[in-house]
């Protein structure tokens, strides 16, 4: 009896094994194919010089060494940080500030979180579209709004100067998963921590920089780390609007990644380009973990 | 991540106890109502004024797009813009093209994300830790980093110019974020529901598809429709994969639009306001799980 018992959990453990890697299938037949294979295949290629023309010929270390002349490593490194470095923190700005604004059980508030949520889910090729035009140096909305309040009007993608400025403004208008999150962290925080503030005379500011702040800390940062893994990636918005220019101040790392494989078919650079943003995203995703460790609230740590 | 709290009933409780208090907490809490609405609703307009110029641009006549100052409501409502826009590029073709990507990409993700995510928390099986590290480290890497090798990869095995590269690397490895949400929630529902079918002799497929799946329905749906909303926005990869015109999908399409004739505008607004309605009914259906979904990935519209 109880040997035909073990007999059949032994058999079901058997069976199990073989059932758990048929459901991982999937993932790991596809991670293999498409994950494992390729990033092989990528470090490979930074040592080739090919253009799928002429056969692949090995090049050694000329594409590394190549990173370091070429002055448009430069550029696209710069406008990248650029847009990430001052784009980031207005995100979190407003998108905190609006979040606070509709924590708040009033009317509206669910037809605010719609307008400030659809923009982003507004493909993005679409709102390359619509910004062209709000951007528009004669007949643009911006101008107009500018004229309308007295200021100069301004020609936003044609002054290198302007541009990025000018897609950080675009950027702006879709920030609401980080408005939603947020929205998510601030009902996390206790109300009785409020009451508890507020029965000691705790002013809004000091309920806001004691109480919400320290909880919400997990939540910033989550948004932090997202946000600058989003921004380095940024492609759709330059590609369409401005093509890199004007003097290549929106050219970004993914567009000239881009540009080097797809349009001027060197696929041994274009990797070795790839490497180095990969290394960049991969070090900022670390070293926000190594920081977060020290200065994120987590309720655990009570 | 804790989504709602519930109303604070101490509120309610400490009002309750003399009617001035009633009258004061209400008065303190209209205040801060209409501080929010008198901030919040101009800046809801700032955010929403783009789509509805983009409606209001759709229907002009084409002397009007460009006219200063900016003329916001058209003189002749021009619905012909619309059946101009869908026939002077193949729209109908992208726009099958595309429901087929994400018909397609949608069902496997949801499939295999599910598969994946039962047996990482259900079987056990050796090799399952490793394989969820896998999961993990996927999910963080930036998806540029193998865009020149897997073209390449492609190119040689024929599946530039066809679906394959855009719906099966999304749907196994690519989803490693969706495996990892299943797998967060399959391990969270309770172990009995599963041994009782195990004891009758229910297979794991079984136990899969009639009892874990009918229990997850809002997971699903939260990836469906993300998976959804990212194959319909895709702009990047499929304007490196696919170079026949026959096979472009919407963002291509508007992409295509837009270099064939800048003075088009009131049509490329036209088609840009019809591609924006699929993805702003999704939203008023399933709000819920937009939100939701946000609160799980904080990836939305990216």
């Amino acid at each position: 009896m109880s040997s035909a018992r073990k007999q059949g959990r032994a058999r079901f453990a058997v069976q199990e094994e073989r059932d758990g890697w048929l459901f991982a299938a999937p993932f790991v037949v596809g991670a293999l194919a498409f994950v494992v294979f390729p990033l092989a295949y990528s470090v490979a290629l930074v040592f080739l010089e090919w253009d799928l023309v002429r056969p692949p010929a090995f090049v050694g270390l000329a594409n590394i060494r190549k990173l370091f002349q070429d002055p448009m490593v430069g550029t696209s490194l710069y406008n990248t940080a650029y847009y990430t470095f001052l784009g980031v923190p207005l995100h979190l700005l407003v998108a905190l500030t609006l979040a606070l604004a509709l924590n708040a059980r009033a009317r509206g508030v669910s037809a605010y979180r719609t307008a400030f949520y659809l923009p982003s889910i507004t493909p993005s090729v679409a709102s390359a579209v619509i910004w062209l035009q709000i951007l528009h140096p004669e007949f643009g909305m911006l101008n107009d709004a500018f004229e309308k309040l007295g200021i100069s009007p301004q020609r936003w993608l044609f002054e290198p100067s302007l541009t990025k400025p000018a897609f950080i403004l675009m950027s702006l208008w879709s920030i609401g998963p980080q408005m939603v999150i947020f929205l998510a962290g601030l009902q996390a925080v206790p109300e009785v921590l409020y009451e508890a503030a507020h029965a000691d005379g705790a002013s809004a500011w000091q309920r806001f920089r004691h109480v919400t702040l320290p909880l919400l800390t997990p939540t910033i940062f989550f948004n932090i780390v997202v946000g600058i893994i989003a921004s380095f990636q940024v492609f759709t918005t330059s590609f369409m609007m401005t093509g890199g220019g004007p003097q290549n101040a929106t050219l970004f790392m993914v567009l000239q990644i881009y540009y080097v494989a797809f349009s001027y078919s060197r696929f041994g650079y274009a990797s070795a380009i790839a490497w180095i943003l990969f290394l960049i995203v991969a070090g900022f995703t670390v070293l926000q973990f190594y920081i977060g460790r020290r200065w994120v609230y987590y309720e655990t740590q009570l | 991540m804790a989504s709602r709290v519930a109303p604070s009933s101490p509120t309610v409780a400490s009002a309750a106890r003399s009617p001035g208090s009633v009258l004061r907490r209400r008065a303190r809490r209209m205040a801060p109502n209409a501080l929010l609405h008198l901030v919040v609703l101009p800046l809801a307009v700032v955010f929403s004024v783009p789509l509805l110029w983009v409606i209001s641009t759709s229907l002009k006549p084409q002397t009007e797009v460009f006219s200063w100052p900016i003329q916001w409501i058209p003189t002749h409502v021009r619905w012909s813009n619309y059946v101009e826009a869908i026939t002077r590029i193949p729209a109908a073709t992208f726009a099958s093209n595309t429901a087929f990507i994400v018909v397609v990409s949608t069902t496997l993700t949801v499939l295999s994300s599910s598969m994946v995510g039962y047996s990482l928390a259900r079987l056990r099986w050796r090799g399952r830790q490793i394989v969820f590290a896998v999961v993990v480290v996927t999910m963080m890497l930036p998806p540029v980093v193998t865009i020149v090798p897997a073209f390449l990869m492609y190119k040689a095995i024929g599946w530039v110019d066809t679906y394959l590269p855009l719906i099966l690397p999304s749907s196994t490895a690519g989803a490693a974020f969706y495996i990892f949400l299943m797998r967060q929630y399959f391990t969270g529902l309770p172990y009995e529901l599963e041994e009782a079918a195990r004891i009758d002799g229910a297979t794991s497929w079984r136990i899969w598809w009639q009892i874990m799946l009918p229990l997850c329905g809002p997971v699903l749906a939260t990836v469906a429709i993300f998976t959804a909303l990212h194959h319909y926005n895709d702009f990047m990869w499929p304007l490196i994969i696919l170079s026949s015109p026959d096979h472009y999908t919407l963002a291509l399409g508007l992409r295509m639009f837009v270099d064939m004739n800048t003075s088009y505008w009131h049509l490329i607004m036209a088609f840009s306001t019809l591609m924006l309605l699929p993805i702003i009914a999704l939203f008023f259906i399933a709000q819920r799980y937009f939100i939701r979904g946000i609160h799980l990935t904080g990836l939305a519209g990216r």
